[in-house]
């Protein structure tokens, strides 16, 4: 695995409001190979709890949710 | 000269074209600004219909009405106007496809000609494309009432439909009319009904996310709603690729779901010129949100459906932040400190089923109160759709 610190692909979704930083994640996760580790960066709160949510029921892995200074970093590894 | 170019003829350019032929009415009459409107024939970035019979006179069009086509409610000329009808005669009104926009030294360059022409202010309107071919067998498996021919269609498979799975996938987001894919299956409910058919047909919504729309007090108003009136919901429903012969959906997170009749919200993309011209990606123009001013290029503006703002891609956008714009635009061709700006104002009507609607307004960052549907909220909507052609005209 990857170190969660230096994903493989970050996808920049600060600024972006609700449900768009989700919809940016399905849409780029769906052209990942498996093994690939994506970090997530949202503003939205609703991410950290939506965001696994998907996760969990598209069958990809949750890493970590780091709180930032101004916003949310999500780590996952796509399966 | 001060030369104001606006590129896309639907909502947004429209009424912004107009706005500033108002506002800047002397100088334009002085020969001191032209306010030019930009607009091409049926090519897939631009918001119009085929050309009429003649091959002139591009049409505008009012795509909320096409919502109300497959319920033999509307027809597709209710939905188009000649461009020039709504255009100020202060307009110059140029019929081309612009292919690139060369932000560096302020020029447009056309499809069918050498020249290029030189902008001193630029606006995209290039609305939002469907894309339907982005996830495999849609195109062919599926429906949808987001233009003429989808509806007219829709519209023959709805009459004939009178038993089996009638599913509404929202398969993209963002989208344009944004409340339409909740609308649709009230309205579909409702009309079934009327028809005695509504025994006999089973109707599944699905959305993307984790409730039935992004905007959360929609979601929890269309649940509700759903319930009462036995329309399934199905969410983190992404669907992955369509099967047109098995008449099944396949979803990104490993479900299936068969259907008989699929009408789907299809993926929009931007416009190419955005992409090409380094404005954004994913053909979504970059732009401060309060402003409208693209984050990429000087000189440049971006308003409704192609406008990356954190806020719908509905019509009643397009019309807020043409008054905006047009209010930066003018002070600027004045020689005057611009002040207007954008909160994010959206506003739209949301059917209930064939004869009740409500209303949600909000601004960046709210979350829209959903008021009880009524039938005086859905003659409102009728009402300003019949009064729509005068919102293009600039004077609403």
């Amino acid at each position: 695995m990857t170190d969660a610190r230096n994903p493989d692909v970050t996808i920049d979704s600060r600024d972006a409001s609700c449900p768009g930083p989700l919809m940016d994640l399905i849409g780029k996760v769906k052209g990942l190979d498996a093994g690939t580790v994506v970090e997530l960066q949202t503003t939205e709160r609703n991410s950290t709890t939506d965001v696994p949510e998907w996760l969990e029921e598209a069958g990809h892995d949750l890493v970590d949710i780091e709180e930032r200074d101004e916003y949310w970093s999500i780590y996952l590894e796509v399966n | 000269m001060h030369r104001i170019a606006i590129v896309g003829g639907g909502t947004g350019g429209t009424v912004l074209a107009n706005r500033l032929a108002s506002e800047l009415r002397t100088e334009i009459e002085a020969g001191e600004v032209e306010v030019r409107l930009i607009t091409a024939g049926p090519y897939h970035v631009y918001r119009l219909s085929r050309p009429s019979a003649s091959g002139l006179d591009p049409e505008a069009v009012h795509k909320p009405t096409f919502l109300y086509v497959p319920f033999g409610k509307k027809t597709v000329d209710d939905a188009k106007r000649p461009i020039e009808e709504l255009i100020d005669r202060r307009v110059t009104l140029t019929i081309e496809e612009v292919t690139g926009v060369d932000t560096e030294r302020n020029r447009l360059s056309f499809a069918d000609r050498t020249t290029s022409l030189h902008y001193d202010q630029l606006v995209l309107a290039t609305g939002a494309n469907l894309e339907p071919e982005a996830v495999p067998g849609l195109a062919e498996g599926g429906h949808h009432f987001y233009g003429p021919d989808g509806a007219e269609r829709l519209r023959d498979e709805l009459a004939d439909f009178t038993e089996g799975h009638l599913v509404l996938s929202v398969v993209g987001v963002p989208h344009m009319c944004p409340a339409a894919p909740v609308e649709f299956p009230l309205m579909v409910d409702d009309w079934l009904r009327e028809r005695g058919r509504r025994e006999d047909v089973e109707i599944t919504y699905t959305y993307p996310i984790n409730r039935a729309h992004g905007l959360e007090s929609v979601a929890d108003w269309a649940t509700d709603l759903f319930d009462e009136r036995d329309v399934s919901l199905e969410t983190f429903f992404n669907v992955g690729e369509v099967d047109p012969d098995a008449e099944l959906i396949e979803t990104v997170e490993g479900n299936e779901l068969e259907y008989d009749l699929l009408v789907a919200t299809p993926p929009h993309r931007g416009s190419d010129l955005v992409t090409d011209a380094g404005l954004g990606e994913d053909g979504w123009a970059d732009v401060d949100r309060h402003t409208l001013e693209a984050t990429a290029a000087e000189d440049v503006y971006a308003i409704g459906d192609v406008a990356d703002v954190p806020t719908s891609k509905a019509g009643s956008v397009a019309h807020y932040e043409a008054g905006v714009v047009a209010d930066r635009i003018a002070s600027r061709a004045r020689g005057e400190t611009p002040t207007a700006t954008y909160d994010g104002k959206t506003a739209c009507f949301l059917e209930a089923g064939m004869d009740e609607a409500t209303f949600i307004e909000f601004t960046y960052g709210e979350e829209p109160y959903v008021r009880e549907p009524s039938k005086p909220l859905h003659w409102a909507k009728l009402g300003y759709n019949e009064s729509y052609w005068l919102t293009a005209r600039g004077v609403l």
